[in-house]
């Protein structure tokens, strides 16, 4: 189907059903009971989820492919989300000029910095994008206000100019207030709630069209996971050297692989932008490249669904994780006396709220540690674990088999 | 004219001098052997010919074509693959899928970024593969994780690679360093047909006078930079010069 082996289209799917029951299966704790807050089903953090599922994508591309670590994409996700921002001012409201533009400009950007930096491999290629990055975040903060918009970042205004056509988004709104971003007059924050006994499952426009891309975006990873352009970056990896001496001229190979990735990093910008039409320069702060190769790193580096989960786990914990406070956590451990609750708060309490990072490095040192395949090694273990259970002998050989198929 | 032509090569690595006018001429369709003490400059002269060295003087020509100056991966599409002295295989990847990317440089060019395809749709590909590892007796291994083999095996498979590439001319780095007696005498079978077969030119360095002499029909020796002499194995063996230089010690 679609040109994809079965096992690769029924992962398609896995991921299409994910996304499609994501506003259901993220609320699963009634509305007003205590766990509601852990509920993660609301619009702006499933958009962020595929968004930032998206870029994690396109980052494997790069890394878990070729093995190039690049520390400086948020510099392709900030470019994507100026680009967009200004095509949501100069040309139409309409999110589709914006996103493909968001695209365009971040390829260009990412040929450009590519191009350099792939001069050197290792830990020199790395550094090459670091300084990359941050100098495009120094630029952006400061000597490219007048397109940046510097600390204040870029907003929609009321008098942007919106040349297109009105019918494609263009021009002032009807109602005097600034246009939202939308899709041929539909708002990316139009909502429907359906309500359910006590469930609340929200529907969102912005949401559906994120998950769409997202769609798209992990069926091109897997098209160029199992091509021969694939298999050429994936012997990239495991041996430059006699690459070349096979006579493949790697360096092509390379440029197009990078510029695929910063083009995935543009085109979650992009969205980012389409979503929430303000851009600040803290998006390209290497904090934000950092984050994506734990994303990466956690979810199972070079597999194909990995970086999602990886993605959609860092976003949750930063978004819930963190939330949790004082009072949440002395409900919690109300059952236990006086003197023993004080205890228990204050172990727990460094590593949640504002100490969320804490136990997401402990987690990160632990897949690393022992997962180093991250959560997709895990779930392998565990899906082996429970065939042997069965009384099926694991074999061996036939899990060396499965990328040749 | 041989269809590999060396003249006056000479090489200096700071105070060393590797190389120092280096004639050598491989004619079409033999097998010449190259041999020499440690240190001889055999393989700084293999590196001259792959493109991984550039020599400080004197010219190599490739049926008709310069090789100084062009990258590996040029000089690989002139015709020429080598296999190296430890093997440099895919590792990380299946015994099938590293003979598959030689055809598909050897089809497709340096570059195609074929994105869109699928590999396991390449039937032509993957049939040339198979031929190859039949050939070399490692289809049944053809889904193994290639750094899983044994160190015989990954010879084996790097020449399959090499040998899936049709070259006009093969440079073998001791290809039977470190194997046991059983996979040098399989190595030599190997190498034998293929010479037989009269299509393919081959140049082998090697330090096992077995080795040698069940196939060259050419030798040169190399010693300290230098060649000493060319002639047939024949002569080679009874050569006062060869004695004296290497041959003195080794048991023939």
């Amino acid at each position: 189907m679609l040109g994809l082996e079965k096992k690769d289209f029924n992962l398609l799917l896995i991921v299409a059903a994910l996304v499609v029951l994501a506003p259901v299966l993220l609320n699963p704790f009634p509305e007003g009971s205590a766990m509601a807050q852990f509920n993660a089903g609301y619009p702006d953090l499933m958009q962020r989820f595929v968004i930032f599922g998206i870029f994690a994508i396109g980052f494997n591309i790069l890394f878990g492919l070729t093995g190039y670590l690049s520390f400086g994409h948020a510099a392709f996700l900030g470019v994507g989300s100026y680009a967009g921002m200004w095509m949501l001012k100069l040309l139409s409201i309409n999110v589709i000029p914006a996103i493909i533009f968001s695209m365009l400009i971040a390829g260009l950007v990412s040929l450009a910095i590519g191009y350099i930096s792939l001069r050197r491999s290792g830990i020199y290629f790395s550094i090459l994008t670091l300084a990359f990055a941050q100098m495009a975040f120094s630029l952006a903060a400061s000597v490219l206000t007048p397109i940046t918009g510097g600390e204040t970042g870029l907003q929609t205004n009321l008098n942007d100019p919106r040349i297109l056509p009105g019918f494609l988004g263009g021009g002032s709104s009807a109602d005097g207030n600034i246009p939202k971003p939308s899709l041929f007059g539909i708002e990316m924050t139009a909502t429907y709630e359906i309500s359910v006994g006590n469930w609340l499952w929200t529907l969102n426009w912005g949401y559906a069209i994120c998950a769409v891309v997202m769609l798209i975006a992990f069926y091109i990873s897997i098209r160029i996971f199992r091509s021969p352009f694939g298999l050429m970056l994936r012997a990239i990896k495991s041996n430059q050297h006699r690459l070349s001496y096979t006579g493949l001229n790697t360096r092509p190979y390379m440029l197009a692989c990078f510029v695929i990735s910063g083009m995935y990093a543009g085109l979650a910008g992009g969205l980012m932008a389409a979503m929430d039409p303000q851009v600040g320069a803290e998006r390209m702060q290497w904090t934000a490249s950092g984050e994506v190769v734990l994303m990466t790193i956690l979810g199972g580096v070079g597999t194909l669904i990995g970086p999602v989960l990886g993605a959609g786990l860092i976003k949750y914990f930063e978004n819930i994780f963190s939330k949790i406070n004082k009072a949440t956590l002395e409900m919690w451990f109300s059952f236990a006396p006086d003197w023993l609750e004080g205890i228990l708060v204050s172990i727990v309490y460094p590593f949640i709220g504002k100490g969320w990072h804490l136990t997401l490095g402990l987690m990160f040192m632990a897949v690393i540690i022992f997962l180093p395949g991250g959560l997709v090694e895990g779930g392998k273990r565990i899906g082996d674990w429970v065939r042997g259970k069965r009384g099926k002998a694991a074999n061996d050989g036939a899990e060396v088999k499965t990328p040749a198929e | 004219m041989g269809i590999l032509e060396v003249k006056n090569v000479g090489k200096r690595f700071g105070g060393l001098q590797a190389l120092s006018e280096v004639n050598l001429s491989v004619k079409e369709n033999t097998v010449h052997a190259i041999i020499g003490p440690n240190g001889a400059g055999k393989s700084t002269l293999l590196n001259c010919l792959v493109g991984k060295l550039i020599p400080d003087t004197g010219s190599v020509m490739f049926d008709g074509n310069s090789v100084l100056g062009r990258s590996p991966h040029e000089i690989n599409q002139l015709g020429i693959s080598r296999v190296f002295q430890t093997p440099e295989i895919f590792g990380d990847l299946t015994v099938l899928e590293n003979v598959s990317i030689a055809c598909f440089a050897k089809r497709d060019g340096a570059y195609s970024l074929n994105a869109f395809g699928a590999v396991n749709k390449e039937n032509d590909i993957r049939e040339a593969a198979e031929h190859i590892l039949d050939d070399v007796n490692m289809l049944e291994k053809s889904g193994m994780q290639a750094s899983s083999l044994s160190r015989g095996d990954k010879r084996r498979l790097e020449m399959a690679m090499c040998l899936s590439q049709k070259p006009r001319l093969l440079l073998l780095d001791e290809p039977t360093a470190g194997m046991a007696r059983a996979d040098t005498n399989n190595t030599i079978d190997l190498l034998k047909t293929i010479r037989d077969r009269r299509n393919i030119t081959m140049c082998i360095i090697e330090h096992d006078m077995h080795v040698v002499f069940s196939l060259a029909e050419r030798i040169t020796v190399l010693a300290q930079g230098t060649p000493l002499v060319e002639e047939t194995p024949d002569n080679i063996k009874g050569h006062p010069k060869v004695r004296e230089a290497y041959l003195g010690e080794a048991q023939v």
